[in-house]
């Protein structure tokens, strides 16, 4: 019973991070693709928007690692082993984006040089992050991981560098800047800039639709039943076809331009029902392994006291951080005095 | 550089690295606080404007020790992970509470960066209050994570296998206590020393005089007090080793043979092979003494620990040196600190004492990191004391070499970035925060 509580806190950890990291993320990928002349306006919105949450969105990414290494050693421990490359990209562009978005707003001599540098790391690491977190998902589930491997190139490089997995990242990064577009839109005022984000929103969504049809593409390639994952069971199936649903939606309501709220809703809808959908085909799997064998949440979880702590825990300081959290994004949709 | 000593040194170099940035994350929020309060209470502008120069140094550090404390819980797997595989489930109940802790700190110090104009003051206020002890606990209960490979406890380890995981036993091991205070002490008497330091010297350069005397005060009080207490809890934690983990206490003193009227060496050059130290200066009867409380009663030397287990003799015991001669040099300035001040002396317009703190500054931080090297490096060649070899729990990767490379050159260019900003931050103080503010 605990093991499941702990396996809904991972899952929903690695939700939210998507959803609130992803935006997050993303508003550094558009930063990325903003002409010149824009640049200065777009960083203003995204500093009203992210700043105050930004460094609360990380700590997801913390839970998760903190719920599979006390709670699934093993299966943390084998990733770590052989994913280790991705996740040390991943980690250098966690370092570069943080410590860049920072110091560029707490330096205290803000001179274009400088900014320009900052702004410069800050973006090209908002793209490496979640291109390599994509990496790392697509990696777990694309059974190219292979304990028998003998030489580095098998057992470290392919493992990760194929084109499932890469195209995954791809996606991810999509997404990331979808989201990050359509939060934006919910939050700045000026009829001109909601424009501008929405054109940034329905552009960010094309390209996740290619990279999305890479994905498939690719899928194909490295032998991943991509299509059977998520046609082959009723919930995944419906999950798909809810995306698609509320993806419609949102494209009528942003035509009409009608409550920016409900876009937020129904891009976070979106994205959580594809990570339902690829989820739930999946589960309890949470690595799969080139021979076909694979590393089930359900098997490989530590002993019963541990996780039952972990569970008592994690609930206990739900208790904590909810409330405190949602005061956090209650406090910073009031306006300044 | 071969991989085992490429992990080794990676992890060395990032726990180093985090450990500077999570002291001063922990303990600025504190003084921030206290500043913020006095203004509050007396509505003076110089208060307010100490509180927002430091709460940017803090953001500054919290950005920095979060990213580099992100890294840690990935390279705990990345460089150890049969270590792990093993240990994740029995020391994670710490590592579990430490992440509500940083998550409650993380949205508290939004709440107070942010929060100027938009929160009510006393709301702010408690903002700042919750990031200071949010930040503490963590403190504690990632020291009590540590404290558990040099005391392992909460399990028993029966033909290679873990069994009996007891989580909450594992957190309140024996060494948790005493290691969590020495911790906490360190880092209030680090981050005060450095801090007064930084002040004295723009008042001894005449800058900002009014600014600066009042940020110089708040740090110093609790710099000091720390400093003062210091040396009675390494006490208490050189007792605590002694017991749990004689080789490590050995390799501190570099006390080869077991005897009666045990001496304390202080200084000299441990000679391994030869087993003695050279050039030291040896008080008989004192290390008995700090130990078993009485001159005479024997303490185990190395001789008693099979050369295979052994820790390193010379490193931990130049670093055993360094930390307790600052531990004292500390002590000594605390102390007259308090002496001038009971005397009500007007000491900051005097340039010998402010030169004392200037040429201070780094002295706790260097301390800091010796008191690591001697807990990390007097536990080998255990990663779990007694239990596991570091040498088993390394990763099967080779190339760690290259990581360990590049993770070097990244923290140097962080730190490079942190002083150079910091110097802008001062820098800037002058146009920010002297001007008559109203
Ligand atoms: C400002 C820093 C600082 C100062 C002035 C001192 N220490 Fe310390 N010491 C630390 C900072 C530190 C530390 C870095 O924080 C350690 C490492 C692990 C820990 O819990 O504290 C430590 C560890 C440590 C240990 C090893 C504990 C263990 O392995 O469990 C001993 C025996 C002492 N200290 C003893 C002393 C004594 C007798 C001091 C007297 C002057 C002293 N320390 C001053
Ligand atoms: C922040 C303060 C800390 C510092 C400065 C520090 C320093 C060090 C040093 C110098 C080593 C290398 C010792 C050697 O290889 O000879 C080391 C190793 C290690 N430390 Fe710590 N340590 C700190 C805290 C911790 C904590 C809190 C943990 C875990 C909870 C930890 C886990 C490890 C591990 C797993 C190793 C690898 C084994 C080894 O090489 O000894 N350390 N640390
Ligand atoms: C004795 C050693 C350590 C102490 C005293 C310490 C303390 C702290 C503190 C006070 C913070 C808050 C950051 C700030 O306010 O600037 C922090 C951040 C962090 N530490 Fe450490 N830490 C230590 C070692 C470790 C180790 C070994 C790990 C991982 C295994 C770790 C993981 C983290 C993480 C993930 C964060 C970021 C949390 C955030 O985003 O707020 N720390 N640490």
């Amino acid at each position: 019973m605990m093991l499941y509580i702990v396996i809904l806190f991972l899952f929903a950890a690695i939700t939210l991070y998507f959803l609130l990291g992803g935006a997050d993320f993303g508003a550094g990928i558009i930063e990325l693709f903003t002409s010149t002349d824009n640049k200065h306006r777009t960083r203003k919105i995204m500093y009203q928007a992210i700043g105050p949450i930004w460094e609360a969105n990380h700590m997801w990414l913390i839970i998760t690692v903190v719920v599979l290494f006390v709670g699934f050693p093993v299966i943390y421990s084998e990733m770590c082993i052989y994913l280790h490359i991705p996740l040390l990209v991943m980690l250098l562009g966690v370092i570069a984006r943080g410590t860049a978005f920072s110091f560029r707003n707490y330096d205290a001599i803000k001179d274009e040089k400088t900014q320009a540098f900052y702004t410069h790391i800050f973006v090209y690491s908002s793209f490496v992050t979640p291109l390599f977190l994509g990496i790392i998902a697509g990696s777990a589930l694309s059974g190219q991981i292979d304990p028998k491997a003998t030489d580095f190139v098998h057992a470290y490089i392919f493992s990760w560098f194929n084109w499932f997995s890469v195209s995954v990242g791809f996606f991810t990064v999509a997404l990331c800047g979808f989201l990050a577009a359509i939060y934006i839109v919910g939050e700045t005022e000026d009829v001109d800039e909601i424009k501008r984000y929405i054109r940034k929103a329905k552009i960010m969504n094309v390209a996740a639709v290619i990279c999305g049809s890479l994905v498939f593409l690719a899928s194909h390639f490295e032998h991943v039943h991509l299509a059977n994952w998520i046609f082959g069971n009723p919930v995944s199936l419906v999950a798909v076809i809810a995306a698609t649903i509320s993806l419609s939606v949102l494209y009528l309501i942003i035509s009409h331009r009608r409550n920016r709220q409900w876009i937020r809703v129904l891009a976070a809808f979106e994205v959580c029902m594809i990570l339902i959908s690829v989820g739930f085909s999946r589960f309890p799997r949470f690595v799969i392994f080139k021979d076909g064998s694979s590393m089930s949440l359900l098997a490989e979880h530590a002993n019963s006291n541990s996780i039952d702590d972990l569970g008592i825990g994690l609930m206990v300081g739900s208790l904590f951080i909810l409330p405190a959290l949602g005061y956090l994004y209650y406090a910073f949709k009031k306006k300044e005095r | 550089m071969d991989d085992f000593l490429a992990a080794r040194s990676q992890m060395a170099l990032s726990l180093g690295f985090h450990i500077i940035y999570s002291c001063i994350g922990m303990v600025m929020p504190v003084f921030m606080a206290i500043s913020h309060y006095k203004w509050i209470k007396t509505q003076d502008p110089v208060y307010k404007n100490i509180t927002i120069a430091w709460s940017k140094g803090v953001a500054i550090f919290f950005a920095t020790g979060a990213v580099s404390g992100t890294m840690l819980s990935f390279e705990l797997g990345l460089l150890w992970p049969g270590f792990m595989k093993h240990a994740g489930p029995i020391f994670g109940m710490p590592f579990s509470l430490e992440g509500v802790a940083f998550f409650i700190e993380a949205i508290a110090l939004g709440l107070f960066l942010y929060g100027w104009n938009r929160l009510n003051n006393w709301v702010h206020w408690t903002a700042g209050i919750i990031v200071g002890v949010s930040g503490v606990a963590s403190g504690i209960l990632v020291v009590s994570a540590n404290s558990w490979m040099n005391s392992p406890s909460g399990f028993d380890f029966v033909n290679g296998q873990y069994i009996n995981i007891d989580p909450v036993k594992a957190m309140f091991n024996k060494a948790w206590f005493t290691e969590s205070l020495h911790m906490i002490i360190a880092a209030f008497s680090a981050t005060g020393f450095a801090v007064a330091g930084i002040h004295a010297l723009m008042i001894y350069r005449k800058k900002n005089i009014a600014f600066h005397t009042k940020a110089f005060k708040i740090a110093i009080i609790f710099g000091a007090a720390a400093a003062i207490l210091q040396p009675f809890s390494g006490d208490l934690s050189a007792k605590n080793a002694a017991k749990r983990q004689p080789a490590k206490l050995a390799a501190m003193e570099a006390y080869f043979h077991t005897r009666e009227y045990a001496p304390l060496v202080i200084g000299g050059i441990p000679d391994t092979a030869a087993k003695k130290v050279n050039y030291g200066l040896e008080i008989p009867g004192l290390l008995s003494f700090l130990v078993h409380d009485n001159f005479k009663t024997p303490v185990n030397g190395l001789d008693k620990i099979p050369v295979k287990n052994q820790p390193p003799v010379a490193v931990t015991h130049y670093a055993f040196q360094i930390m307790v001669g600052i531990g004292v040099l500390m002590m000594l300035i605390g102390i007259i600190y308090f002496y001038e001040l009971w005397k009500k002396k007007d000491l900051l317009s005097k340039p010998w004492f402010l030169k004392t703190f200037i040429w201070a500054t780094p002295l706790g931080f260097i301390a800091l990191e010796a008191g690591w090297t001697v807990t990390e490096v007097g536990r080998q060649p255990w990663i779990i004391q007694g239990v596991m070899r570091t040498s088993e729990a390394v990763t099967p990767m080779p190339g760690i070499q290259y990581s360990f490379y590049l993770f070097s050159f990244i923290y140097f260019t962080l730190s490079v970035a942190v002083i150079f900003l910091l110097k802008r931050q001062i820098q800037m103080v002058p146009e920010l925060y002297d001007r008559k503010t109203a």
